[in-house]
C-alpha cells in the first residue's frame, strides 16, 4: 500500500509493507543510509530521527504510523554539515568511529529545540537513550553546550 | 598482543603459502570517499603506494589502516603531509585496497590491531613522504635549471628560493613519478614539524556529522540483495534440517540458502530478510556444547586452578620466599566473558562473479578477508578485491572473518551482490568474546610490609591457539598473561603460571586483549598488598617502581593532578592504578561515591596520565584515553556474558548495557612529554580503569573487589 509523508521537506511516497519500520524504509527503500541500525529495539538511539519535531527511534516505528507526518533525518539538517549542532560536533572533534553520531546529533537537535540552553541534567535526560561505544560522551556534552551558544548567536 | 607480535609474521607466511596468496595488484575506486566540495574529480597520478597527486594539486592519501574511530586516518595523513609539506586543505583520503605494499610492518600482513598504526607506520610513511618530496623538488629544479638545494617546499608547492617562483605538485607529479625513488631521503627535523605533535582535528568529523560517512552497512550496489543468517544458538551447532516454506512466503524474500554458518534468508530489503528468518523453521543439531553453562565453566576453572601451569615468568624462588614471609595475602580473581558490542553490527557486502569478487567490508584484516574470499570462490587472491569502508567500531571483533565468509557464500549461492546484516542479537550471541578468566594470587610481605614474593596462576582459554596456532608453545599463550608478566614492581621472587583451559565459547581480541583482565587483577592485588603492608597505595607503587621511570612518571603525574595527597569531601573515595601496554604507560585516578542502599557506585572523575612516547596527534591521545576509559568502565560496572544451555543469555542492550552519558565521569588527560617510543594509543587507556575504580571501592569498604563486574554485594 502507498504511504505518503514529508521527508526532509519533500513529499515522499513509498509502496511497502505497512509494518516495515521507518528505519528500513529510509535505509533500504530510499537508500538514505545516514540513519543507522543499532539494536532494533529502541535501546541505543542510533536510528533517531524527528517525527513532527520529536526525537523518535525509527527502528520500532512502523511506516504506516508516519502517514502525513513530517520526518527529518540527519540528511535533512544541512547538506554540508553547517547546522549549528553539526558545527559544534566538528569543532569539539566529537566523533570517533562515528556510527552513533547521526542519532546523537538528532537527539541533541531535538533537545535544543525545546531547551535552547540546556543544563547538564537536561543533557543527561535527553541523551541517555543514545549509546556511544567509543565513549565520546564528554565531548557530546561540550558540543551541546557549544551548539547552544552558536544557536543563540544566530 | 604485544608479546606475540613476533610470531605473527611466521605464522601468517605459513598460512599464505598454504592459501596460495601471491602478489596482488593494487587498485582503488577514485572519489569513493569525501571529495572536497566544489573540486571536480581529476585523474591523480600515484607517486608511491600512499600518495596520488591530481593536476589541480588535490592530494589523495591512501590509508592502509582500518579507521574504526581510533584516528589512524588523521595521524597517518599528518605523517605524510608533514614530510611532503602538503597543504592540509588540499588532501583527501581513501582506504587502500588489499595489497602487499600495505602490509602492516608489525604483523607482516595487512591489518589493524595491537595499537600498531602509528608505531608501525610512522617510519615507512615518513620515508615515503620524504622520498616523494625529493622527487618533486628534483623535477622542479630541473625545469628551472637550478640545483635542488636552491628549492624548498611548502603547502603542496615547490619554491625556487631565490626567485620566489612556484610550481604546484600537480604540475610536477607526472614527471616526478618516473624518477628513481631515493633510498635515503632527507627527513624533516622534529623542530621543523608543522603538523606532527600539534593538536589536529580529525579529518573525518564532517562526514561523520552529516551522515555521509560510508560504513559497511551503508554499502549500496546495483541489484544488491539483503540477507540475514540464522545461526545455531549453541556454539558449534549445525542445522539438522530446515523448512523454508513459510520464510519464502514472506513479502520480499527471494530465497533461503544454507551456508557454513547456518541458513541465510535473502530478500530485497533487510527487514523482509529478518521477517523471513522469523518464519524459518530449523531443527538444530546442537552438538557437544548443548549443555554448557557458566557454572560448568567456573567449575572447570576451579579444577584448573589446582593444576600446575606453563611458566610465563619466573624470578627467584617464590615458594621459599613465601615460606619466610611475615605476612601472606591470598586471593582468587574472576572476570567474565565480554562482548565487543560495536555500534555497527557485523555485516559484509560481497559480489561474487565468475571472473572476480568484490568484498565491501568494515574489516580490520584485509589480507585475511582477501584469503577468505579466495577460499570460498576458488578465485585467485588478486581477483578478490577488498573495499574497506569506515568501521562502526572494531575493538578486535573485526579481526575475525566469520562475517566475510558467510557474505561471500551467500553471494556465490545467489549469483548476485548480497549484503549480510547481523541483528544486534546475532552480534551479541555470536561474538568471539574476551576470555573469562580465574587467577589465583599469593603475595608475601616482609616484616616492614614490602613484598617479597608474587605467585599467580592464570586460568583462561587461549585466543592465539585459534588465531595464530603456531604462537602457542608448551601450553603458553602470551596474550593470556600479558598485563601480569610485564609487571615492573620490585618484587624479588615472582612466578606466573598459565593453565590453558578451553570452554567451548569462542574467544578473540577485545580492546587491550589480556591486559584488559590482567591489568585489573594485577593492580587490584597490588592494592591488597599495600593495605596488608600498611602502606598508601600510591606511595607503595612509587617505591616499588623506583627503577621503572616511565611507570613512575605517569603515576606521579596522575596523583599530582588528582590531588592524591589532598583530603576528599565526605563520601568520596579515590583509587589509583598504572598499567603498561602496547608500548605505552597509563596511570589513572578514579574518584567515586557509593550508594550502599541502592548497591551502586558512581564514578565522578577520572584523571589519567599517559606516556606514549613520541606522538603524532595529541588530540587523538585525549580522545582515545577518554574513550578507552568509558569502554573499560562499561566492563567494570556492567559487562558480563553468561552461558546457559550452551547459549549466550544476553541478547541486546537491555541485558548487556553499556555506560551512557548520565553515568560517564568527567575525564582529564595529561600527557607526559617523552622522546621514547612511539607507543600505541588505541588500547592502553582501557586496562587501568577497572582497578582504579575497584581500588577506590576497596578504600571505601575495606573489601577488595575480586570479581567483575562490580556487584551490589561488593559495596556493602
Amino acid at each position: 500500500m502507498a504511504i505518503t509523508f514529508t521527508l526532509n521537506g519533500k513529499s515522499t511516497t513509498v509502496e511497502v509493507d505497512p509494518q516495515m519500520p521507518l528505519l528500513w524504509v529510509l535505509r533500504d527503500t530510499l537508500d538514505m543510509t545516514g540513519t543507522k541500525f543499532g539494536c532494533g529495539m529502541a535501546l541505543c538511539g542510533a536510528c533517531t530521527v524527528h517525527i513532527n519535531g520529536e526525537a523518535t527511534r525509527s527502528c520500532i516505528t512502523p511506516i504506516s504510523s508516519v502517514t502525513g507526518k513530517k520526518i527529518t533525518t540527519i540528511e535533512g539538517l544541512s547538506a554540508d554539515a553547517s547546522h549549528p549542532v553539526q558545527r559544534a560536533w566538528i569543532e569539539e572533534d566529537v566523533p570517533q568511529c562515528g556510527y552513533c553520531q547521526s542519532g546523537q546529533i538528532m537527539s541533541a537537535v531535538a533537545l535544543l529545540a525545546k531547551k535552547p540552553n540546556p543544563t547538564d541534567a537536561d543533557i543527561d535526560n535527553a541523551m541517555s537513550g543514545n549509546i556511544c561505544r567509543c565513549g565520546t560522551y564528554q565531548r557530546i556534552r561540550k558540543a551541546i553546550h557549544r551548539a547552544a551558544t552558536l544557536q543563540a548567536a544566530k | 598482543m604485544t608479546q606475540s607480535i613476533s610470531f605473527h609474521r611466521r605464522d601468517f607466511l605459513k598460512k599464505t603459502a598454504a592459501g596460495g596468496a601471491g602478489l596482488v595488484i593494487g587498485f582503488y575506486l577514485p572519489g569513493k570517499y569525501e571529495a572536497l566540495a566544489g573540486v571536480p574529480p581529476r585523474e591523480p597520478t600515484p607517486i608511491n603506494a600512499w600518495v596520488q597527486i591530481a593536476p589541480d594539486d588535490l592530494v589523495t592519501l591512501l590509508i592502509d589502516k582500518s579507521e574504526m574511530g581510533q584516528g589512524a586516518s588523521t595521524a597517518l595523513s599528518m605523517i605524510l603531509a608533514e614530510e611532503l609539506d602538503l597543504d592540509w586543505k588540499k588532501i583527501k583520503t581513501e582506504f587502500a585496497p588489499a595489497a602487499p605494499q600495505y602490509f602492516n610492518p608489525v604483523f607482516g600482513l595487512q591489518g589493524t590491531g595491537g595499537s600498531t598504526s602509528v608505531r608501525g607506520s610512522w617510519e615507512p610513511l615518513a620515508k615515503a613522504g620524504a622520498a616523494a618530496r625529493e622527487m618533486l623538488v628534483a623535477t622542479a629544479a630541473k625545469r628551472w635549471g637550478v640545483d635542488a638545494a636552491a628549492c624548498h617546499t611548502e603547502n603542496s608547492e615547490v619554491l625556487n628560493t631565490a626567485s620566489g617562483k612556484r610550481l604546484g605538485y600537480g604540475s610536477l607529479v607526472e614527471e616526478a613519478a618516473k624518477l628513481p625513488v631515493p633510498v635515503s631521503p632527507k627527513r624533516k627535523e622534529a623542530k621543523d614539524y608543522k603538523y606532527i605533535g600539534k593538536p589536529t582535528k580529525r579529518i573525518d568529523s564532517a562526514v561523520k556529522a552529516n551522515g555521509k560517512a560510508e560504513f559497511g552497512i551503508d554499502v549500496r550496489r546495483p541489484h544488491m540483495l539483503h540477507a540475514v543468517v540464522a545461526r545455531c544458538p549453541v556454539f558449534g551447532g549445525k542445522p539438522k534440517s530446515f523448512d523454508a516454506t513459510k520464510a519464502k512466503s514472506v513479502r520480499g524474500v527471494k530465497n533461503v540458502v544454507q551456508v557454513s554458518t547456518g541458513v541465510a534468508v535473502v530478500a530485497d530489503n533487510t527487514w523482509s530478510a529478518m521477517e523471513g528468518r522469523r518464519a524459518l523453521e530449523i531443527a538444530w543439531d546442537e552438538g557437544s556444547n548443548a549443555k554448557n553453562s557458566s557454572e560448568a565453566i567456573r567449575k572447570l576453572y576451579h579444577e584448573s586452578l589446582q593444576q600446575t601451569g606453563a611458566i610465563a615468568r619466573k624470578d627467584g624462588d617464590v615458594d621459599a620466599a613465601l615460606g619466610s614471609a611475615a605476612k601472606k595475602v591470598e586471593a582468587v580473581y574472576e572476570v567474565p566473558f565480554l562482548a565487543h558490542a560495536t555500534m555497527e553490527p557485523m555485516n559484509c557486502t560481497a559480489d561474487v562473479r565468475a571472473d572476480g569478487c568484490d568484498i565491501y567490508a568494515p574489516t580490520q584484516f584485509q589480507t585475511f578477508s582477501q584469503m577468505t574470499g579466495a577460499k570460498v570462490t576458488g578465485l585467485k587472491p588478486e581477483q578478490v578485491r577488498i573495499h574497506t569502508t569506515y568501521l562502526g567500531g572494531g575493538f578486535g571483533r573485526r579481526a575475525e572473518q566469520d562475517f566475510i565468509l558467510e557474505a561471500v557464500e551467500v553471494s556465490k549461492a545467489m549469483n548476485a551482490p548480497v549484503q549480510v546484516t547481523w541483528s544486534r542479537e546475532d552480534d551479541m550471541q555470536h561474538d568471539f568474546y574476551r576470555p573469562a578468566a580465574f587467577t589465583k594470587l599469593t603475595g608475601g610481605l616482609d616484616s616492614d610490609g614490602w613484598p617479597l614474593a608474587w605467585k599467580c596462576r592464570v586460568v583462561s582459554p587461549s585466543i592465539m591457539s585459534r588465531f595464530f596456532p603456531g604462537s602457542v608453545k608448551n601450553g603458553l599463550d602470551n596474550s593470556s598473561v600479558e598485563g601480569i608478566v610485564e609487571a615492573k614492581y620490585a618484587i624479588p621472587n615472582f612466578l606466573c603460571e598459565y593453565v590453558l583451559t578451553e570452554t567451548g565459547v569462542p574467544v578473540g581480541f577485545w580492546r587491550s586483549v589480556g591486559n584488559s583482565q590482567n591489568g585489573y587483577i594485577t593492580e587490584s592485588f597490588v592494592d591488597e598488598l599495600a593495605k596488608a603492608g600498611g602502606k598508601d597505595p600510591f606511595e607503595f607503587r612509587r617505591k616499588l617502581l623506583e627503577k621503572a621511570p616511565r611507570h613512575r612518571g605517569v603515576l606521579e603525574l596522575a596523583a599530582e593532578k588528582a590531588g592524591w595527597s589532598k583530603p576528599l569531601p565526605a563520601g568520596r573515595y579515590r583509587g589509583i592504578a598504572v598499567v603498561e601496554s602496547f608500548g605505552s604507560f597509563v596511570a589513572q585516578v578514579a574518584e567515586i561515591s557509593l550508594d550502599r542502599k541502592a548497591g551502586t557506585v558512581r564514578v565522578h572523575k577520572v584523571v589519567a596520565a599517559v606516556d606514549c612516547g613520541r606522538y603524532v596527534n595529541p588530540e587523538t591521545i585525549h580522545a582515545q584515553i577518554e574513550g578507552a576509559i568509558i569502554y573499560g568502565l562499561s566492563a567494570a560496572l556492567k559487562g558480563e556474558i553468561t552461558i546457559a544451555n550452551g547459549r549466550v543469555e544476553q541478547a541486546n542492550f537491555n541485558d548487556y548495557d553499556l555506560v551512557r552519558i548520565d553515568e560517564a565521569p568527567q575525564i582529564e588527560v595529561h600527557i607526559v612529554e617523552s622522546k621514547d617510543g612511539p607507543g600505541g594509543i588505541g588500547e592502553p587507556g582501557t586496562p587501568p580503569i577497572a582497578p582504579a575504580v575497584c581500588n577506590a571501592i576497596f578504600s571505601a569498604t575495606g573489601k577488595p573487589v575480586r570479581r567483575l563486574p562490580i556487584r551490589a554485594a561488593d559495596l556493602a
